[in-house]
């Protein structure tokens, strides 16, 4: 309990600790999105001519595609023609250790609390540290190199293993999959590419940053992971973005692909800038997530904790098609102010004995919409196909709206599925029980909601835990009362 | 391509209806052409429509022509529930029968009147009710229905009467010598503290195809209450849409129950708005399919007021190349406090080839709320099955009886005897109970 009182204790003062801008020279491209600027970012990182090719045939499907309009959340209309499209930290040199970091950028990730260094001894986590778009300090690097890990960037990466770039890129997410999917494809400027080979358990937590840095920049990642036969990876995605007022536009993809008897978890806690109490500014998130079991007995695992941005929406999916393979999606995702979140998952089985597990824990306070959209597509030939899936939302206070959405679509006969959701608010008998021993309100909430999501909470890796607690503390302040 | 089809369609309806003069409700009948030239029909891109290709169906089996055919029925008696006691009102072909039709409640407990004459006599009770709670700015086949309906009913319970014989309400489409093309409605208001039961019963003979929209907007006020059935047991190739839309009042009670047996496509559109507090409302439904039958049931049930509760159970078992479809929304609004609601769907496939496409949503913006809903799709328990084949029970009457089991949950809130055993009735049939 004492530490849940520290958590909000520290948090109760603050308004947005990640709320700071800067000032890095960028090397930024012109405002807008053409074929042009499309060539531009193929240019500025020297890629081959296919990768080029890929690009640009991206951008062509994307200029057939609209913007899709289903979703459960309400947004001016996006300029696309006013977003800087590319982005990098000018001093750009090869660099091979820390010392060579731009001093500014070292303080910004202190300022983060990730202290490259520090963290590179005590914690064991690999960091590949993105700041708008570009890698620029790999660590670890070596270590993973001697068991035939690859962890890099993704520029990196097509310089040096094209062969498996050209193989797995798009493989999972195909260019058409969705209007920002395929535009993504067409600008993204950077991100990270894991590999693991046959066999080898990676030793340790994988982990980007991402920050969004300069003022207009829409940031567009690509994470590419891919596991060997027999391989084990945990990988984990953090996020935090400065104040500002103007919308930003972040359209990431990610990719998994497991093969047999592999094993990828993938760990995300995304506090982006939510915008301000009158839902002024924040990041638009719209990322496409998808996992690819390809090999029998695989298994993929989403964990997410969303805490940030003014508009969520995304859909780490599972696509199980391996015989025996197993998906999984636990979230939580907080709602406050006028944030809207339309996030969840899809399970597609096409393999025989696959198994799906999704577990969603929606919190909305405040004037808020958070709704909960999934599907669970049990195909012909997926015989024996288990789905057990739970999504339950918490409401706080009488502004805020909770929706859920599910979709089971089930071709077999031999399948099970089972769905469940409830709606619910923080009980006051639970409150009474907790001012009567001298914890007051808003602790109260905290240690509640805690304990709501502990269940999707205790599936994230240790580090993670402990910063997503606070987040959840952070994210709910001054919604009681 | 298919977006241009359709509109062409829609457009076809549109002519081969107008050219008809409606004596009528014109102006309304003018807005509705609107409503159904704006939504268009449904292409499957429409999100309430995605697995339920009606509009293909109508494109392909379909002529556009307002002109039915005249039935040679001479006798319901096939028709009818044994051992019931009723006020049968009788549509063949979409116009109203006064041969079959009987009604044997007294005239101080209950007035029932076409449309056509209500529209006559009272025009100005009627115009404060008609087409006020149905949806046809939401939906196209409601639209259409409400631009084109050719016969109707409107039945008229006063305050604090309690209607002892239930009204029942048989539609048969004869399709012996062309196709039937159907529009029909129901108007039921039930005043203050009265109760009522309806039962809908939808049949059709003959081997061309049928197209069958209905609409029935039910008031139900103050403290009254409504018992109400349907069923659908169409043999022959019928396409059927119905929008049923039920107004609740403070302090009312609803129990529905929809049971489809049979039919080509079939599309309920089942809406309970609460629009009073206290209210309670209970509506099951069961699907018990086979061949290549497609059910597509969607029900809303939009809690606007506070201190109400809400209960449904819809339950299915598909067979053969069955398709069946749910989606159920629960809206809690703004100020609907304290409001319980609760939904479960539950599925069974027999057959490989059959599929199943459920949905339930919640939909909710106050917090002071329970609600939940639950979902599953599975199969019968090989466990189940072998400790009953065990005790020397052919496997076909151990599936028969568990099948049974599961639909006869649904069954047993029935309050009305002769109707419930109907029902049972029609389920061990289906299901070739013989034990």
């Amino acid at each position: 309990m004492s530490t849940d009182n520290q958590v909000l204790d520290e948090f109760t003062s603050k308004e947005y600790e990640h709320g700071w801008n800067i000032n890095l020279e960028v090397d930024e491209a012109p405002k807008g999105l053409s074929e042009d600027t499309v060539r531009f970012i193929s240019a500025k990182k020297n890629e081959p001519e296919w990768l080029l090719q890929w690009r640009l045939d991206a951008f062509r499907t994307w200029m057939k595609m609209t913007e899709p309009n289903w979703a459960n959340v309400h947004h001016p209309a996006i300029n696309y023609q006013d977003i800087i499209y590319y982005s990098a930290p000018k001093k750009k040199a090869q660099l091979n250790n820390l010392d060579e970091v731009d001093p500014e950028l070292i303080k910004t990730f202190e300022k983060l609390g990730i202290s490259i260094g520090e963290q590179k001894r005590l914690t064991g986590v690999a960091v590949d540290a993105v700041i708008d778009s570009v890698s620029v300090a790999t660590t670890f690097k070596e270590k993973l190199g001697e068991m035939g890990v690859i962890f890099c960037s993704f520029s990196e990466a097509v310089k040096e293993h094209p062969e498996l770039i050209k193989k797995y890129l798009g493989s999972v997410v195909p260019v058409k999959d969705n209007y920002f999917a395929a535009l993504n494809s067409a600008v993204f400027s950077d991100g990270s590419f894991c590999y693991i080979p046959k066999g080898v358990r990676c030793p340790m937590e994988l982990s980007t940053y991402f920050r969004i840095n300069a003022a207009n920049t829409g940031q567009f990642e690509r994470t590419l992971i891919v596991a060997e036969e027999g391989a084990y990876v945990s990988y984990l995605e953090g996020c935090t973005a400065p104040m500002r007022d103007e919308n930003q536009l972040h359209a990431a993809v990610v990719e998994l692909y497991a093969m047999e008897k592999a094993e990828i978890k993938y760990s995300t806690v995304q506090n982006w800038y939510p915008g301000d109490k009158n839902g002024k500014g924040g990041i638009y998130n719209f990322v496409t997530k998808r996992g690819l079991c390809a090999g029998d007995h695989s298994k993929i695992s989403w964990t997410q904790v969303e805490t940030g941005s003014a508009i969520t929406w995304k859909y780490p999916s599972c696509v199980l098609k391996g015989d025996h393979s197993q998906g999984e999606f636990y979230s939580v995702a907080v709602t406050n102010n006028f944030q809207q979140a339309d996030t969840g998952t899809k399970m597609i089985h096409i393999g025989r004995n696959t198994r799906s597990r999704i577990v969603s824990k929606g919190i909305s306070a405040g004037k808020s919409q958070n709704s909960y959209r999934g599907e669970v597509h049990i195909m012909k030939r997926a015989t024996n196909a288990r789905n057990f899936s739970q999504c339950d939302s918490l409401l706080m206070g009488d502004q805020c709206g909770a929706h859920t959405f599910p979709y089971i679509e089930v071709e077999n006969k031999s399948a099970k599925i089972e769905h469940e959701a409830t709606t619910s608010k923080i009980g006051e008998d639970q409150i009474f029980y907790c001012l009567q021993r001298g914890i007051d309100e808003e602790s109260a909430v905290a240690l509640i909601v805690n304990g709501y999501a502990k269940e999707v909470l205790s599936q994230l890796p240790m580090e993670f835990a402990v910063e997503a607690q606070k987040l959840l503390a952070l994210t709910l302040e001054g919604s009681v009362g | 391509m298919s977006t241009v089809m359709n509109k062409n369609l829609t457009q076809e309806i549109i002519e081969s209806f107008s050219a008809d003069t409606y004596t009528e409700a014109n102006d309304l009948r003018k807005q509705a052409i609107g409503y159904l030239e704006t939504l268009g029909l449904p292409t499957n891109k429409s999100e309430e429509y995605r697995f339920t290709p009606i509009t293909k169906h109508l494109e392909k089996n379909f002529k556009w022509e307002n002109k039915n055919p005249q039935s040679s029925i001479n006798s319901i008696d096939d028709y009818l529930i044994p051992e019931l006691d009723a006020n049968i009102l009788v549509f063949i072909n979409g116009s109203f029968s006064q041969k079959f039709s009987k009604i044997i409640s007294p005239k101080d407990q209950l007035s029932i009147k076409t449309l056509a004459e209500a529209f006559q006599s009272e025009s100005t009770t009627i115009s404060s009710y008609f087409d006020k709670v149905g949806r046809s700015q939401n939906d196209p086949f409601a639209a259409m229905n409400s631009a084109f309906w050719q016969e109707g009913v409107c039945i008229n319970i006063p305050d604090k009467t309690i209607v002892e014989k239930p009204i029942f309400l048989l539609h048969i489409n004869d399709t012996t010598l062309s196709q039937v093309i159907a529009h029909t409605r129901l108007l039921l208001i039930i005043g203050q503290q009265s109760e009522a039961s309806i039962i809908e019963k939808f049949e059709t003979t003959g081997g061309e195809a049928s197209f069958h929209t209905f609409i029935e907007e039910i008031l139900v006020s103050e403290s009254a209450s409504l018992n109400y059935y349907k069923i659908q047991n169409d043999k022959g190739a019928v396409c059927q849409v119905t929008n049923s839309a039920i107004q609740q009042l403070s302090g009312s009670k609803v129990s529905a129950f929809t049971l489809t047996l049979n039919g080509q496509l079939i599309r309920n559109n089942f809406s309970i708005t609460i629009d009073g507090e206290h209210c309670e409302s209970h509506f099951n439904g069961l699907y018990l399919l086979k061949g290549k039958t497609l059910v597509d049931n969607h029900t809303v049930v939009d809690h606007k007021k506070p201190n109400s509760q809400s209960n449904e159970l819809y339950k299915g078992i598909m067979d053969g190349n069955s398709k069946g479809v749910f989606n159920g929304k629960i809206f809690v609004r703004p100020h609907a406090q304290k409001t319980n609601a609760f939904q479960s769907n539950r599925n069974i496939l027999i057959c490989d080839d059959a599929t199943i496409n459920t949905k339930p949503q919640l939909e909710i913006w106050a917090d002071d709320v329970k609600c939940s809903h639950g979902c599953t799709t599975g199969q019968l328990d090989e466990e189940a099955l072998f400790y009953l084949q065990s005790r020397g029970i052919s496997k076909q009457s151990a599936q028969a009886m568990l099948l049974y089991a599961f639909a006869a949950d649904v069954v047993a809130t029935i309050p009305h005897g002769s109707i419930k055993n109907y029902f049972d009735l029609l389920i061990s049939e289906r299901l070739q109970k013989n034990f």
